[in-house]
């Protein structure tokens, strides 16, 4: 009996002992040299593994910036994370300007006609399959939220119109609704663009105007009243170039559906100052027909109408017109 | 040893008495793993491996070690600390040498390090092939086999539900059904259709 208990002991102290001596041995011979840089990286990135980068998740991320040895784009984490993993490459960050991602549609339920009741599976991507969606409108949103179920960041919306709505100040720029959503009409975009076109129909304007009541109707008055030359026609459709938008709004004011969307809340007011000649030269560039006034009198802005475009400061010879209020910013007379 | 006898071992372990849905071994990662079909594949490869070369040590270590020694009744202790050492050896040096091989199969091995399944086989293996009086060749190459189709029927499972699962993801099931709760639902169905193989008679 004792003998039995002396020997089991015996033989598993023995094993044990000899395996771990071969895994020490082991660990030495077949050591992987490991960067602790990595792991740090790793610390301070977001953790959700999105994949905008470019590379597989954030380990992938983190072995690619330690090799390189400087920190490349990350876009959900943006310049504070760039900063501190450019502290710990011993880098500078790398230049990165943040984009969100920006819904090209605006037809819920009440402005969009359906043509069919879809009842499958509840995902866009399946919905798609079926006919093109249950919207009359083929280009449209489909409503069933497969960019709020991929979003890692929870800033996509769902609301009661069955309208996506993005919340600018989580959205960090990933990118995964826009490749999830099988109608690609999501777009990333500077965050500094307010100015957006809510429509991706191709449709003719009468059929387009037929199916969804926002819908942009191909009438070129964006076109023709845009002071940048940044919108053009598309097959149809007005499109934004956003490297040339300045974010004015007029569009989004003259748009007779309701198709464009400025998202700048209050914009400054256009004041003509005792200067004014009443040469007449705004009244003919504003796009709103916001000033009126006596030719050789002062002039006067409705300030309801006006937009803040601010094409009349550049237009008035004797420069009396200054701009006042809410963006913050001031242009003054000079 | 003869040929009906292996094939009749093979369809046992995979079929009959599936490690997961007959014998209930291994239902940690069975729930835990399948949640997409990659990495169900990647697991149950480490599955299959790790099971084999576990066969194959605890066969050395229990009829050379433990039998001599008549200590065989610490068989369970002894086979724990074979396999995990065993898993870790093999973990560094498939690192070291292939970083690709590594990279797929790799991040699951600690996973199953010790898991029960593993372990199973290797005490079903002594139950079955090596206190039943056959010859030293007969029960290493059943005990191989056993050990290999026993990580294929694990891997079957797996995959089996890792595409049901990915089915369940886009149907509307009721809220606080969702995730774990129709998994399990689903494992026990999947459990009873297996036993439909119970009725299987070889050779």
């Amino acid at each position: 009996m004792e003998s039995v208990v002396v020997r089991s002991i015996i033989v598993l102290s023995a094993m044990a002992a000899l395996f771990g001596v071969i895994l020490a041995i082991a660990s030495k011979v077949f050591a992987v040299h490991r960067d602790p840089k990595v792991e740090k990286v790793v610390d301070v990135l977001p953790g959700a593994n999105c994949g905008a980068c470019g590379y597989p998740g954030c380990q992938g991320y983190a072995e690619a910036a330690v090799k390189a040895g400087v920190a490349p784009v990350c876009p959900p984490g943006g310049t504070d994370v760039a900063e501190r993993v450019a502290e710990i490459l011993g880098s500078k960050a790398g230049e990165h300007v943040p984009v969100v991602a920006v819904v090209h549609c605006a037809g819920g339920l009440s402005n969009a006609q359906q043509r069919l009741d879809y009842e499958g599976i509840h995902d866009c991507r399946a919905a798609i399959l079926v006919g093109g969606g249950a919207k009359a409108c083929i280009f449209g949103c489909l409503s069933l939220g497969t960019c709020k179920a991929v979003c890692p960041f929870d800033a996509v919306e769902l609301d009661s119109e069955g309208l996506v709505h993005i919340d600018v100040k989580k959205c960090t720029g990933c990118g995964n609704c826009v490749e999830a959503c099988p109608v690609n009409i999501i777009e990333l975009v500077s965050k500094d663009m307010k100015v957006h076109i809510r429509c991706s129909s191709h449709d003719k304007g009468k059929k387009a105007k037929s199916v969804c009541a926002v819908a942009c109707i191909a009438c070129q008055l964006c076109v023709k009243k845009c002071p940048s030359d940044a919108i053009h026609m598309e097959e149809d459709l007005a499109v934004i170039d956003y490297t040339k938008c300045t974010n004015c709004g007029i569009c989004a004011a003259v748009c007779p559906t309701g198709a464009i969307i400025d998202d700048i809340k209050a914009r400054p007011k256009a004041v003509i100052g005792t200067k004014c000649e009443g040469l007449g030269k705004c009244v003919e560039v504003c796009p709103v027909k916001a000033i009126s006034g006596e030719p050789g009198e002062r002039h006067e802005i409705d300030r309801v109408k006006c937009i803040g475009c601010g094409l009349c400061l550049d237009a008035c010879p004797t420069k009396s017109i200054g701009m006042v209020g809410a963006l913050g910013h001031q242009r003054d007379r000079d | 040893m003869d040929l009906g006898q292996l094939l009749a071992i093979v369809v046992g372990a995979i079929f009959v008495s599936n490690f997961v849905l007959a014998r209930f071994l291994g239902l940690c990662p069975f729930v835990g793993v399948s949640k997409d079909s990659e990495s169900a594949l990647g697991m149950g490869m480490a599955v299959i491996f790790v099971m084999t070369m576990a066969s194959l040590v605890t066969w050395f270590v229990y009829n050379y070690v433990l039998v001599p020694l008549e200590i065989t009744y610490l068989r369970t202790i002894a086979f724990i600390l074979v396999i995990a050492a065993l898993v870790q050896f093999v973990e560094m040096v498939i690192e070291k040498t292939s970083p690709t091989l590594h990279k797929s199969l790799g991040i699951y091995l600690p996973l199953i390090t010790t898991n029960c399944a593993v372990l199973g086989v290797a005490v079903v293996n002594v139950d079955s092939f090596m206190s039943t009086g056959l010859s030293r060749n007969a029960s290493f190459i059943y005990t191989l086999v056993h050990g290999f189709a026993a990580g294929l029927g694990f891997t079957l499972a797996l995959i089996l539900m890792a595409a049901i699962r990915e089915r369940l993801d886009l149907i509307d099931v009721p809220e606080s059904m969702r995730g774990i709760p129709i998994t399990f639902i689903v494992a026990g169905l999947m459990a009873i259709a297996f036993l439909g193989f119970s009725g299987l008679k070889i050779g």
